[in-house]
């Protein structure tokens, strides 16, 4: 039964991280972009949610989209040091992140904020179901149940929309840029702003998803961005292992949210292993490496050459 | 069609690395003309052909396309008017993307992109044609990735897309030097097909000797940055290999060696 309860638990918690993860995907792999803004502006979207809810006393609601401007802004910065100013990519990245981690500490005046007893998402939306004492089951299991479905349907909003997104002109334009700029910009595009926008939805939905992440667990931390870029990547490659041959860009998102979901479940299960809570980051790291290492690995080994077909000419 | 008044280019200015690679260079192409660039290693041919693309502005001159002064304007803006074709078969097209895809961008060279669908069903219709007249069978593989594509099927694909809007001057910049001879000849024909049906101002940038004289209308021969020889009409049609040698033999002098065993 606790196990079961963990596993839920997890799974809850993977759901409100998936859109984090598909913001990752947005730099990483459609943009090949390694941007490590996500860890400031996932705190930074979590600082503006807190204050929202707790010292402001606002709707969270609000909160949220408050949080997604603010990440699409601190996206467009990394974008500007990047393509204006000739920054390398990973250093412009990680300016952005280190000067928010100073923003973020201004916003919530204190380097953590607690949302219990605030009107909380979580909370007005529980307000308005019967209590668990009414429903027969433990509050723990119908607060879980709350985020679960609250998580599943902004994930589900988000591929949708992204789905959309990618497929329009602007979207394919984004696309290529990850690939090949110099064709992209032979096709009349200005480069510079495809990467600045790609940036910048990529940091909207990191920041949305630190609102979501903040809403849920009850608190926000300037500290909350710490190292999770390897999480969003272990969603990714966990998905793309589980769909290997997923071609259509809605699964390989499914996949993401799948990933993500079995990356929390995992770490539950190692939990509760009795590993400490305090060597998971290696763990994680270790996993991302390797799952990032297999196509490098599997190079060698004439059991995975494709069969050739001969072109044409 | 194009005017380039006096284009100088140095690169690494003022360092000890300093090379002058464009030297005065002044050029003009009439309409319908189809130039093919010949010269040695380091002549300034890829520079000639980056300086019209917008890939670096000139340090001196000016560049006109159709009377327009595209001097400074950045890459982007200019490929409106231009088709380009490149030496690596990588370069033209995004790997991870589908045929259809790779279409669909160029097919909206020069014109505003906003939030409508990338690929219309109408369009496909007007890209299976065109695949189609290529023959190579990529009519019915239009959601394939081009990564899966092999050198010379991405080279006529890259061609295909540089002239899918019709462009007011079609660069080529080496566009078969990394293929196999037989490739080569069949996308040398290909583009020859595509230039001729839509009479298209083509600029083309070969190593090859031999192909510089039987394509195209007009032939430039570049040494340092500086255009040595120009021969067009009936002058070119007579032209054989042995002239060309003589005539970088003259301006070359000591270093020939070297360049001959390029060209050959």
């Amino acid at each position: 039964m606790e196990l079961l309860l963990s596993i839920f638990g997890a799974t809850a918690q993977g759901l409100t991280w998936t859109i984090f993860a598909l913001g990752v995907f947005i730099t990483f792999r459609i943009l090949n972009y390694a941007d490590l803004t996500c860890e400031g502006s996932f705190a930074l979207g979590g600082s503006i949610s807190s204050v929202f809810v707790v010292g402001l006393n606002l709707n969270p609601y609000l909160s949220l989209f408050v949080a997604l401007l603010s990440g699409l802004a601190a996206g467009a910065v990394t974008g500007l040091l990047h393509t204006k100013l000739k920054i390398p990519s990973i250093l412009s990245g990680i300016l952005t992140m280190f000067g928010l981690y100073s923003i973020n500490l201004r916003i919530m005046g204190q380097p953590n904020t607690s949302l219990v007893g605030s009107k909380s998402l979580i909370f007005m939306i529980k307000d308005k179901l019967p209590t668990a004492a009414e429903l027969g089951i433990k509050d723990i299991i119908l607060q879980t149940g709350v985020i679960l479905v609250v998580g599943l349907i902004f994930s589900l909003i988000a591929i949708a929309f992204l789905y959309w997104f990618f497929g329009t002109e602007i979207g394919s334009c984004i696309r290529a840029t990850g690939n090949n700029d110099t064709m992209v910009r032979a096709q009349g595009v200005n480069t510079d702003m495809t990467k600045i926008a790609g940036l910048s939805f990529s940091n909207g939905l990191i920041a949305l998803a630190g609102a979501l992440v903040t809403q849920t667990q009850g608190y926000a931390d300037v500290g909350m961005g710490q190292g999770v870029i390897v999480i969003g990547l272990a969603s990714i490659v966990i998905g793309e292992v589980l769909f290997l041959k997923a071609k259509n860009f809605a699964v390989k998102m499914l996949a993401i949210l799948c990933g993500s979901v079995i990356y929390r479940i995992i770490i539950a299960l190692i939990l509760r292993l009795g590993l400490d809570t305090n060597d998971m980051k290696l763990f994680t790291a270790i996993v991302v490496a390797l799952a990032l290492s297999i196509p490098t690995l599997l190079k060698n080994k004439p059991l995975f050459t494709r069969k050739e077909v001969k072109p044409p000419f | 069609m194009l005017k380039l008044n006096q284009i100088n280019k140095t690169f690494n200015q003022n360092t000890v690395n300093e090379k002058r690679v464009i030297n005065d260079l002044s050029l003009y192409l009439k309409r319908g003309e189809f130039v093919t660039v010949i010269g040695g290693n380091g002549a300034g041919k890829s520079t000639l052909l980056n300086l019209i693309a917008g890939v670096y502005p000139p340090d001196t001159g000016s560049i006109l396309l159709d009377g327009e002064a595209i001097t400074n304007l950045p890459e982007y803006k200019r490929a409106k008017h231009l088709g380009r074709v490149f030496q690596d078969p990588m370069m033209g097209t995004a790997a991870n993307m589908e045929i259809g895809e790779n279409l669909a961008l160029a097919y909206r060279r020069g014109k505003t992109r906003g939030l409508k669908w990338g690929v219309t069903n109408k369009e496909k219709q007007i890209y299976m044609e065109k695949l189609n007249n290529l023959g190579l069978g990529l009519e019915t593989r239009m959601s394939s990735k081009v990564g899966l594509l092999s050198g010379g099927q991405r080279q006529a694909l890259t061609l295909l897309m540089a002239t899918l809007q019709e462009p007011k001057l079609l660069l080529l910049d080496e566009h078969t030097a990394a293929l196999d001879p037989n490739t080569a000849e069949r996308v040398l024909e290909l583009t020859q097909q595509i230039v001729s049906a839509n009479n298209l101002t083509t600029l083309m940038i070969t190593h090859n000797m031999k192909q510089a004289i039987q394509y195209g209308n007009r032939l430039i021969m570049m040494y340092e940055g500086k255009i040595i020889f120009d021969v067009s009409g009936e002058d070119k049609s007579k032209l054989e290999v042995t002239d060309l040698l003589k005539k970088f033999e003259v301006v070359s002098k000591g270093s020939f060696a070297n360049d001959r065993m390029i060209l050959s």
